[in-house]
């Protein structure tokens, strides 16, 4: 089984877009959206959902007023400035609260409770190009990759038991834990980028961190002809840190009249940009079986 | 003042909304690239860099001579940063969240303390005059809540003493990175795009922020692109859309240079100088709703 994560570090390069026209494209595959703070996916593929679960993750400190003696106790030890006093009343802020129970291990009156955290849900789906992993965290909890790991876990099992060979996720922005998360035992790493100085950078960090967890990269380069330069200093890097360029795609609307439409871009008339996307993706199946 | 300007959706145009009220603001300001994972602000203001501070985080140091392996210690950590096996004790040090609980719980003393570096603050000066700090989080670190928390410190110690305003760039989504860029802020600007992703995160970002109670202000960039259901949805909300940014190709090809959109034209000048005023007028508001 082989696993390919689609990631940019910038936000807004066209992951979603170019990850909806692979699932189109690829074959015998589970889909699998990791960006779970922000998840688009779906607004393409369009998920009948067949099971959707809550998600626990962790818990969260609460202290019950009616026994707490108001000693201060648990402001002086928490580390995230999440217990708050308002006239000797003490309350924890859930928004920074990390869940590591030091006040309630340590309040000498036991009023601290500790309930698990409610954290979103998750979800299987059907979709027109076949079986769905997501999620949805609710807005302000902490994407700790803990999530990311289940539905990786899930589409992993779903494979097995479908017979399929690939899985095809969505990745989030950015470098931190949601992303580590997301690289965990993937073949590849497709990097969506663009040649603006912003591209340029992000592109350079998350590239870093795949190498750094050892994952072989593939970029493309999203709108390449809005900047020529950038997208020569991009294919410059590329060439000296030994990844495969998959793809040049065009600065087009295509890609935006696809999403008003709910559809692959591979799916429209449009051969212009279809035909470059398929091209990538030729370029990666070839990486995957050259493995 | 706090301005946050976010987005949920990633490449919506928050670091060109941030860098264009950096070059128009009215007075004294400070400009914060909260986004730590990829900070780019920098790449648009391009700060003259005067120092590097490296932050780290404390994690257990476990002096196995003291140790008796009682595991209240690893009993209490509830991210398996520590945990004892027999007559063994092992420490995973990424893992750590710095709460500081095995330290204080262990019987014998036997933990002290060491640290993981987390990644730096670089504070500049960009134009001559304005302070600019950026959070860069260290590749493979993959918490960054604590090395915000430590921007936002710097941010308050740097802006205070001039009485300077403040422009934190925010990281996209609206889990907890996103929610404590704008914890501190008195006005919130979200930008937006049109397009259906533009949208479904926009609204998101606005389920996700209205519980904070700070009045919030829309920009939508790339304005006609796309469909219309944002406008649709600020009317509905009651959420004013204080700029728009056209769609154009000249606009993306000048942000692909490197340059701040204020400064494109003439016209451009003046819509974010009102911009200026807009966002400093809703703050008031927010202060005496």
């Amino acid at each position: 089984m082989r696993e390919i994560v689609v990631i940019s570090g910038k936000g807004g390069t066209g992951k979603t877009s170019i990850t909806a026209a692979f699932a189109h494209l690829a074959e015998n595959k589970v889909i699998c959206d990791l960006d779970v703070d922000a998840p688009d996916l779906h607004l393409l593929l369009d998920p009948h959902v067949v099971r959707r679960e809550d998600f626990h993750s962790g818990h969260e400190a609460v202290i019950d007023p009616e026994r707490c003696s108001g000693c201060g106790t648990c402001l002086g030890m928490c580390r995230f400035g999440a217990v708050l006093e308002d006239d000797g009343r003490y309350r924890i802020d859930p928004l920074r609260c990390e869940g590591c129970k030091v006040c309630v291990a340590f309040c000498p009156e036991g009023a601290i409770d500790f309930p698990s955290r409610h954290c979103g849900t998750r979800s299987v789906s059907d979709t027109r190009f076949g079986p769905m992993v997501h999620a949805q965290l609710f807005p302000g909890q902490e994407n700790s990759g803990r999530l990311v790991s289940e539905l990786k876990k899930e589409a992993r099992k779903l494979a097995g038991e479908m017979g399929r060979d690939l899985i095809l996720c969505d990745g989030s922005p950015g470098i931190g834990c949601p992303v580590i998360s997301s690289l965990s035992q993937a073949n590849l790493a497709v990097i969506v980028t663009e040649p603006t100085p912003s591209g340029l950078h992000d592109l350079e960090r998350v590239a870093s961190l795949c190498e750094h967890f050892r994952i072989k990269v593939a970029v493309i380069v999203n709108k390449h002809d809005l900047n020529p330069d950038h997208t020569a200093a991009i294919e410059e890097l590329c060439r000296a840190r030994g990844y495969v360029l998959a793809g040049r795609l065009p600065h087009d609307t295509v890609v935006t009249e696809a999403m008003v439409a709910r559809k692959a871009v591979t799916e429209l008339e449009d051969e212009h940009f279809g035909r470059r996307v398929r091209d990538a993706w030729t370029v990666i199946q070839g990486l995957l079986n050259a493995n | 003042m706090i301005v946050a300007v976010a987005s949920g959706k990633g490449g919506t145009g928050k670091t060109t909304v941030a860098a264009s009220l950096a070059a128009k603001w009215p007075g004294p300001l400070v400009a914060v690239d909260l986004d730590v994972e990829e900070p780019n602000l920098h790449l648009f203001l391009k700060p003259k860099l005067s120092g590097i501070e490296t932050v780290t985080l404390e994690v257990p140091d476990v002096d196995e001579e003291k140790c008796t392996y009682c595991r209240k210690c690893a009993e209490l950590c509830q991210f398996k940063a520590i945990s004892v096996m027999g007559r063994a004790i092992l420490t995973f040090p990424e893992m750590c969240h710095g709460c500081g609980g095995c330290m204080a719980v262990c019987p014998e003393g036997a933990i002290g303390v060491t640290t993981r570096e987390l990644g730096v603050v670089e504070r500049g000066v960009a134009r001559g005059f304005i302070p600019c700090l950026t959070g860069r989080l260290r590749i493979g670190e993959a918490m960054s809540p604590p090395l915000m928390r430590h921007v936002r410190a710097a941010m308050v110690r740097e802006a205070a003493p001039i009485e300077a305003d403040i422009v934190i760039d925010a990281p996209p989504g609206v889990s907890c990175p996103a929610m404590s860029a704008v914890t501190d802020s008195d006005v919130i600007v979200l930008v937006t795009e049109p397009t259906p992703f533009g949208f479904y995160d926009f609204s998101l970002a606005v389920e996700a922020f209205t519980p904070l109670g700070k009045p919030m202000a829309v920009v939508v960039n790339r304005a006609g692109l796309g469909d219309g259901r944002v406008y649709e949805y600020c009317r509905e909300r009651g959420l004013p859309i204080v700029t728009e940014i056209p769609y154009r190709r000249d606009i993306a090809e000048h942000y692909s240079r490197g340059l701040v959109l204020a400064e494109l034209d003439g016209a451009m000048g003046e819509r974010f100088a009102a911009l200026c005023r807009a966002l400093k007028q809703r703050a008031e508001e927010g202060v005496h709703a």
